[in-house]
């Protein structure tokens, strides 16, 4: 069709986690520029399965930018060129025609390759696991205006819980940190009154497990808000220091 | 191990070590810069030594120095730790990355700018601080420090390696001023202007004043 772009795409392929992986390189002759980046992967894995080959494997879900399923390091960038859009949602109108796209999975001690693009992504789960919760007695919920929060506290909460989980911070930042992703669970319930209870606690366990998880530490280059599909804000790590280091120095968890 | 070694242990307790010697050790080149500065008098050294003997023999300064001593080192050996985790943090590297895009090459290159000054130090010391000391130690008297510095900065090559020590500084310091507060959790919209105001001039005055001393020495502007 007309309009439509070729493209040679590298793509990292791996058969497992313990396998060596390397790039292959693939031609598209026929992408059209209204594709999300992931339906030309779609095309793409049609043409190896016609070829009688193995699929390029990557993680997808609700392909609306909401689920953090998808990843994909692209020409250099977590979720491609664009800011504050998930790679599904980034559209081939972003590359040029003859453009040679070179996509990699996240690369994180934390984060094992699976397969292909897709990386093991539970070191995230196991830190929500951590602390990254409000114990409640179940029952009715209550009146949604029985506690009083203040406007400020309430946007900065919403902002903060728009995380996703996607892991591109990690992956944007030199040292593979993940005090964004970690900093955003900690700030959304440590600025609302339900949050208050496990307070210090939810801080202490939830650093203790991001650092065992073995992700490292932030030099503040600021790399993972730039890249956040999400664009959460460098502040909640300033929280989360003063929340970790406050509760370090003041609870009674000896 | 106890609570508060964990703490200091932990990501965050390495970053707030880094930011507490970093921040003090800013507070030292303010000393530094200031009682330095004094050659500038042009007075054959005498404003200088007058502060540069206090500093020397004053009894709270010298305590302070062994804290000094201490910060240093802190700062050195955390910052290499960190160095070490992170780098262990990625193991298998990008084959193409766009850092560019996301960070500024300072920023992302404090450990190689610290290594630098780090072998500065190590220079630097050796030139009027060490000798200095023994000197000390030895005999009780103090050297001349203005007719070592005359001396030192008679050569070319010793007067560009202070001048790329200061160049180190002044892109260390562009990312470390702000960076402290960043890891203190000292983040507020009311102070930030203000903090990068403050840091970018600090980084700016203060590598900028300290250069000037070999130069001006070398070119016989101070004598």
């Amino acid at each position: 069709m007309e309009g439509n772009m070729r493209l040679s795409l590298k793509v990292w392929r791996q058969s497992n986690t313990d396998a060596a992986g390397g790039f292959e390189d693939y031609k598209l002759d026929n992408v059209s520029p209204d594709m999300s980046f992931l339906e030309m992967f779609d095309v793409l894995n049609e043409q190896l399965i016609e070829e009688g080959k193995e699929p390029v494997a990557f993680d997808h879900d609700c392909r609306e930018g909401i689920c953090g399923m998808c990843s994909m390091y692209i020409n250099g960038r977590p979720h491609g060129p664009l800011r504050g859009v998930t790679t599904c949602q980034l559209h081939m109108r972003s590359f040029k025609d003859g453009d040679t796209i070179v996509v990699e999975p996240w690369r994180a001690q934390a984060f094992p390759v699976i397969k292909d693009l897709v990386v093991d992504r539970d070191a995230f789960d196991r830190v929500i696991s951590a602390g990254g919760f409000v114990s409640v007695n179940t029952g009715n919920a209550q009146d949604a205006n029985s506690l009083p929060i203040a406007k400020e506290a309430a946007d900065d909460a919403f902002a903060a819980a728009a995380c996703i989980g996607c892991g591109a911070c990690v992956a944007a930042c030199k040292n593979a940190s993940a005090m964004l992703f970690v900093s955003a669970k900690i700030s959304q319930l440590a600025l609302l009154p339900q949050g208050q209870a496990e307070r210090s606690i939810r801080a202490e366990k939830m650093v203790a497990q991001m650092d065992a998880e073995g992700f490292g530490a932030c030099t503040n280059t600021g790399a993972c808000s730039a890249e956040c599909p999400k664009e959460i804000s460098l502040e909640n790590i300033a929280r989360m220091n003063r929340e970790y280091i406050g509760a370090k120095f003041s609870s009674s968890a000896v | 191990m106890s609570w508060f070694s964990q703490t200091l242990t932990s990501s965050i307790g390495k970053k707030l070590l880094m930011a507490l010697t970093g921040l003090f050790l800013i507070s030292f080149l303010v000393i530094h810069a200031t009682i330095n500065a004094m050659i500038f008098y042009n007075d054959g050294g005498e404003t200088f030594s007058h502060w540069g003997h206090f500093m020397g023999t004053n009894p709270i300064i010298r305590t302070l120095e062994i804290g000094l001593v201490a910060g240093f080192l802190i700062h050195i050996i955390d910052g290499l730790m960190l160095w070490k985790s992170n780098r262990d943090a990625r193991p298998v590297k990008y084959a193409v990355n766009n850092a560019a895009a996301n960070s500024t090459w300072y920023s992302r290159s404090m450990g190689l700018l610290g290594t630098l000054l780090l072998i500065f130090l190590v220079i630097h010391t050796s030139h009027f601080w060490i000798p200095n000391r023994s000197n000390q130690f030895a005999t009780g008297e103090e050297l001349n420090l203005y007719q070592m510095m005359l001396e030192t900065f008679q050569n070319p090559v010793v007067v560009l390696i202070y001048v790329l020590g200061c160049v180190s500084l002044f892109w260390h310091l562009l990312h470390g001023f702000k960076s402290a507060f960043q890891s203190l959790g000292l983040n507020h919209v009311k102070y930030n202007g203000a903090i990068s105001f403050v840091g970018t001039a600090f980084s700016i005055i203060v590598p900028i004043l300290f250069a000037l001393m070999p130069i001006s020495i070398y070119l016989g502007w101070v004598k």
